[in-house]
Formats: C-alpha cells, sequence, structure tokens
C-alpha cells in the first residue's frame, strides 16, 4: 500500500512542477497578502474624513477647526456653509462627519451657557464612527482651554455639549452595515466564479478549437458568455435585498430602480473581471486561484469588514481598484442614505471605467489562434 | 489568382519553443479534388492544416486559401472553410440538434432551423437529434462532426484523421460521401495514416518531420520512388528478413502476411544482393509492384536519416 501512496505522492509533485503559475502562488501569495492585509487593516480607524459646517465666524470656531486637525482621529477636508452642502458630503460618502458650529456658539460659550455642539456622524458604518465620536468631546475641549484661555473647567461643569446624531442608523445596528456589504461581496465570489471558469472550460474541454476555426469574433465570445450570468447575477440581488429587507429590516429610503441599474452595472463588471481572469488562465485551476487572490482584498480593503477611512492611504488606492468599494458605497447610499446619482455619479463612473478596463484586457489577451 | 487552385501556399515554416515542426512547406491543390496529406505521427500534418486556416501563425512563408492571404485574411477563410478537429471538438453537452443549430447561427446562415433538420435527416441522425453529443459512439460522433463543418456550405474541407478510431464500415461510407460532396464542387484536404484512404485521393502529398517529402497522384508517387520490389514466401521468413535487412542495395524488408516484401532504390544492386538467396529452395522469388506503403515506409526511413 506503501508504495502505491507514494506512487501518486510523486506523481503528484511533478504535476505541481510543471504547473508554474500555481507553484508561484502558493509561496508568494500568502507572503504578499500577509503583508498586505497586516499593513492595511486597522479596526480602529484614523484620519475619518470630516466637514466642518460654520454657522458663524468666530475665533472659537476657528479653534476648534485646528484642534480637529490636529487630532489623528479627524481629516477635516472640508469647510462648508450650509445644510445642503453637508447632506450631499454625507449621502455620496465623501465624509463621515459633520461637526456643526452654531450661530452664537462663541458668545454662548464665554457666557458659560453651554451650548451644543451637533456632531452628525454617518453611522451606517457604526465601527468606523464609534471610537471617534468619543475623542472629539476631548479634542474640542482641549483646543478652546489651550487657544483662547477661558476659565478653567470646574468640577463637573463643561463649557459645551456634545449633540450626536448618528444620522442613516440611529441604533448604530451593524447588521444595516453588514446586509448591504454581504449584497456586494456575495455577488462579487459569485459573478467572478461563473466567468472565470468560461474560456479555460473550452481551452480544457478541446471545444475552443471548434469556436476558433468558426467565424466569431473575441468580443462576441465574450459578450455572449457573460450576457446570461447578467441575469443570474440580477436573480441572486434581487433574493439577496428582499430577504434582507424582510428578515434584517434593511431600509429601503433610495430609489429601487436605480439600485438595479447600478446593481447590474456592477454584475457585469465582476463578469467582466473574470472573463478576464479565465483568458490570462492557463487552465481552471490556475482561474480558481486568481479569482480567490482577488476575492479576498474585495473583502479586506474595501470597507466591508473594517473601515475603509481606516486604511493607509496606499491601502485606501488599491481599495478604489477593486469594484465592490464602489458598489458599497452605492448600496449603503441608496438603501440607507437614500443617495441619488448626482451623489453617486463618481462610483458608477468608477465602476464603468473598470468594466471598460477588464473587457479590453480580455479582448485583447483572448488567443485568437493556437500559437 | 489562378481560379482553379484553392490552396497555394509557399514555404511554410512553423516552430514550437525551437523545435521545428513544419519546415519549408509548399503546395498546391487545385479545387474539387480530395487531396491526402500523408505521414508519420508528429510529422506537421495537423500544424500545417491549422496554418492554412488561420489556427495557427506561420513563422515565415505565405500563400493564399481560396485566394485569401493566410496571414491577413484569416476571418474570411474561416467563413469558407469548414474544418474537422482531429479529437472530437463539438459541445458534448449540448444535444446533435442544438450542436448544428450553434454553428449555423454563429455562420449566420439564414432559415437555420431548416437547414439543421435538413442535416440532421442527410447525415442519418433522424430520430437521435435531441441526444448529447458526449454519448454517442466514435462513428457518430464523427459523422455529426462532418455535418457540421459541411453545414456552412464551405468550399474548403479541410479533415484532420476523420476515420481514426472509427471502424471500416462508418469509414467506407464516410469517403462515399467526401466523393459526393467532391463531386459537387468541393475541394477536400484530408489527413490520415490508412494506405487504402490515400488511394481514395485525386493526390497525395507526403511529409515526415516536417517537410514535404513526395506529392502527386498515387500513381506518380509510386513511380517517382524508383523502388524495385521482390515479393518471397516459404519458410523461415523471419530468419531471412534479419539477414537481408544488413545487405548493401537492400532499403526495405516488411513482412505481409505471409509473405516478404523486399526493395531497393537500386534495382542492380538489389537483384546482385538477393542473388545467393533466390538459389535457396525453401524460399519462392516473384518481381512485384512497390506498393504506397512500401513507397512511405522508404521515404520516412530516409526522413529520419537527414536528422
Amino acid at each position: 500500500m506503501f508504495g502505491r501512496v507514494s506512487a501518486m505522492f510523486v506523481k503528484e509533485l511533478l504535476q505541481l512542477q510543471r504547473d508554474r503559475i500555481t507553484f508561484a502562488t502558493m509561496i508568494a501569495i500568502p507572503l504578499i497578502q500577509l503583508l498586505l492585509f497586516g499593513f492595511a487593516i486597522n479596526t480602529e480607524p484614523r484620519n475619518l474624513p470630516t466637514a466642518v459646517l460654520m454657522q458663524e465666524d468666530s475665533d472659537l470656531g476657528r479653534s476648534i477647526l485646528s484642534g480637529l486637525r490636529n487630532t489623528a482621529y479627524f481629516d477635516v477636508r472640508r469647510v462648508a456653509h450650509s445644510e445642503a452642502e453637508v447632506d450631499h458630503m454625507l449621502k455620496s460618502g465623501d465624509v463621515l462627519f459633520v461637526v456643526e458650529i452654531p450661530a452664537g456658539f462663541a458668545r454662548a460659550v464665554r457666557r458659560g451657557e453651554t451650548p451644543a455642539l451637533l456632531v452628525i456622524a454617518d453611522a451606517s458604518d457604526p465601527v468606523a464612527t464609534g471610537s471617534a465620536l468619543g475623542a472629539l468631546e476631548t479634542a474640542v475641549t482641549m483646543a478652546l482651554l489651550r487657544d483662547r484661555g477661558l476659565p478653567a473647567v470646574v468640577e463637573g461643569t463643561k463649557l459645551f455639549e456634545v449633540l450626536q446624531h448618528r444620522r442613516y442608523n440611529p441604533e448604530g445596528s451593524t447588521q444595516l452595515n453588514i446586509v448591504p456589504g454581504l449584497l456586494g461581496t456575495i455577488l462579487t465570489m459569485t459573478m467572478l466564479i461563473f466567468t472565470a471558469l468560461s474560456v479555460t472550460r473550452e481551452i480544457e474541454r478541446g471545444t475552443m478549437e471548434s469556436l476558433l476555426s468558426m467565424p466569431i469574433r473575441p468580443v462576441e465570445i465574450m459578450l455572449g458568455k457573460i450576457a446570461p450570468y447578467v441575469v443570474v447575477g440580477f436573480l441572486q440581488a434581487l433574493l439577496i435585498l428582499v430577504a434582507g429587507v424582510f428578515i434584517f429590516d434593511v431600509p429601503v429610503i433610495g430609489n429601487i430602480w436605480l439600485l438595479a441599474l447600478l446593481t447590474t452595472l456592477f454584475i457585469t463588471v465582476n463578469l467582466s473581471i473574470g472573463y478576464t481572469f479565465s483568458t490570462l488562465a492557463g487552465n481552471q485551476l490556475q482561474a480558481i486561484q486568481m479569482t480567490f487572490m482577488f476575492f479576498l482584498p474585495n473583502i479586506l480593503l474595501s470597507g466591508f469588514m473594517f473601515p475603509f477611512a481606516g486604511m493607509p492611504r496606499w491601502a485606501q488606492w488599491i481599495g478604489e481598484a477593486l469594484p465592490v468599494t464602489h458598489y458599497l458605497r452605492i448600496v449603503r447610499g441608496i438603501l440607507l442614505k437614500g443617495a441619488t446619482l448626482s451623489d453617486l455619479g463618481i462610483e458608477a463612473l468608477a465602476l464603468f471605467g473598470l468594466m471598460l478596463v477588464a473587457m479590453t484586457i480580455a479582448v485583447t489577451r483572448f488567443r485568437q489562434t493556437l500559437d | 489568382m489562378n481560379g482553379d487552385v484553392v490552396i497555394d501556399v509557399q514555404g511554410l515554416t512553423k516552430s514550437f519553443d525551437g523545435r521545428v515542426v513544419v519546415r519549408d512547406l509548399s503546395m498546391q491543390v487545385k479545387r474539387g479534388q480530395i487531396y491526402g496529406f500523408l505521414g508519420p505521427n508528429g510529422s506537421g500534418k495537423t500544424t500545417t492544416i491549422r496554418m492554412l486556416c488561420g489556427l495557427l501563425t506561420p513563422d515565415s512563408g505565405h500563400g493564399t486559401c481560396l485566394g485569401y492571404d493566410i496571414i491577413t485574411q484569416s476571418v474570411l477563410i474561416k467563413r469558407r472553410v469548414g474544418y474537422m478537429t482531429q479529437r472530437f471538438s463539438l459541445w458534448q453537452d449540448l444535444s446533435i440538434r442544438e450542436n448544428l443549430e450553434f454553428v449555423a447561427r454563429v455562420y449566420g446562415l439564414d432559415k437555420a432551423k431548416e437547414r439543421v433538420r435538413t442535416a440532421i435527416e442527410r447525415l442519418g441522425l433522424k430520430g437521435r437529434e435531441e441526444q448529447l453529443a458526449g454519448n454517442l459512439s466514435g462513428g457518430w460522433k464523427q459523422r455529426l462532426a462532418l455535418g457540421a463543418c459541411t453545414l456552412p456550405e464551405p468550399e474548403l474541407l479541410l479533415l484532420d484523421e476523420p476515420t481514426a478510431g472509427v471502424d471500416p464500415k462508418a469509414r467506407r461510407e464516410f469517403w462515399t460521401e467526401i466523393h459526393h460532396l467532391a463531386a459537387d464542387g468541393l475541394t477536400v484536404l484530408v489527413s490520415t495514416h490508412y494506405m487504402d484512404e490515400a488511394e481514395r485521393c485525386h493526390e497525395i502529398a507526403y511529409i515526415a518531420y516536417g517537410r514535404l517529402l513526395a506529392q502527386g497522384t498515387v500513381d506518380e508517387v509510386v513511380a517517382a520512388a524508383h523502388l524495385t520490389t521482390w515479393t518471397v514466401s516459404g519458410e523461415d521468413l523471419n530468419e531471412l528478413s534479419e539477414q537481408l535487412e544488413k545487405l548493401p542495395g537492400i532499403d526495405m524488408v516488411a513482412p505481409f502476411g505471409t509473405s516478404l516484401h523486399v526493395s531497393g532504390r537500386d534495382a542492380e544492386k538489389l537483384n546482385r544482393a538477393i542473388e545467393p538467396f533466390r538459389k535457396d529452395k525453401r524460399w519462392r522469388w516473384k518481381p512485384d509492384e512497390a506498393t504506397l506503403e512500401d513507397v512511405f515506409i522508404d521515404l520516412m526511413s530516409h526522413a529520419e536519416d537527414n536528422f
């Protein structure tokens, strides 16, 4: 029995050694991923994109602004002057925080009236905003004391009060964040697998030779192979969404048709990427490996499992290249925030761009001959 | 372009990973001909056929197929050529009808369903059209594959060992069909290992180790080889065969059933070599015509010498 097992063992080793790409992925990929994700993931996010809404122009206001700028938690990107501006920034996901300095704030602080400082947090991702909310009050108090020489705070009293407003998810329910995220990741996984095998399968079964000898162009083969799965993916999305609404009470605030349209786009992007892998891979095993290699950052760097804002800049750039990152903003935007196409235009364009890139690579990489 | 020449290529060369598979190959095939393409395994037959229909790009050389350039106009060639692959390459998980309908639609044929129905009847597949192609026996698969590549009414058929692994009856029917198609004006290039099939061709070409070694009608090829052949019958043929093989002037000794074929390119030398054996009472010597097989085996042994 040992002889037969070792015969099999040697044969498998020989075959493995022939398949260079598989061999390389086994060595290089775990290392790359360990380094990539080890440095990128941070569950206590810093540098959260923040806007300050200035309802008055006062010295205290400016102190607060610089105080926020000095903390690691907040990255003050915008100074807004109207509610409408702030709404758009939150809906499109440009900022996660808005600190509003109300009119008459400076005067009220000096009189010791403990006025309210309004903080609007995008709670559609509760993890991202939770810890930062706590840091806000300290940061602002420190800034005011240091800069303005205001009277020292008497024990038990405050200069101001922080009025929190958790927008889009007032109860901080993680499911409202996770379920739309799952829609994106589940679709990514299934769509990639559908098409990742489509070309390699034709090659392995020998039917590619027939196909290549027929008068059909690569782009026609690609579109014909992707199209049926767009319908399959759409039904899958519908199923997840219906389950999310009825089982997990996920709200649908925005336009459902816009969601349907952008979901179709997202499905097509993933199918195109899967198809691209299929044209690059030499066999079905390689195609599957590429799919998994691609899938992991889709979960870890897209803002699905860990807050996007908490990642270092380079990791965010990788995240921006992943379709699911943009789709998560779209789904959360439409379902939880009621975002419109004007809020999500950039995300939609990004998806469209990724689709074109994937399709172009696929068509140019498609081997039209058996050379 | 000469309207009667369907395939006209010069100097085709193709190598894979530094190994030359086809070397400086030139050939011409006339319209309406059945052109046999013969040669041992790995001699470059499949590679040549693939270059003709645009599936492979030659490293050097040029030529036309149906008047279109094989390098720059392969799209136009594909529309007018039916290519039957060596290994069955239709979709095993589609039915006969579904396979044929797919082909009809990719080629953009009008009245696709009707054409497919006629094709199924002509192929004698009526009643089994819903059967999956993967469940068909070798002979039926071959018939389906031929049906699929003739469906778009091509002007040229490229058949790569179409009868490998097919029983004699199916083989004969297949060749009858090929002759019908050729009679209708279709040109057929067919590669094969079988000598009886080679003799059914109007013209043949013999290729070994990437080189075209002989070309013409069967009679021309046999005559060009200048082989003198004797047939020996009697006892202890194995012993005789071993002794003869070593002698100068004898280029080939091959057993044929209960007799032996002994051939040489130089008749005088051959006769001198066999003279002592002719006196032996155990064997009966008879002058014979060289067969196509004698010629091919002889050609092949020489081609090897060149390497």
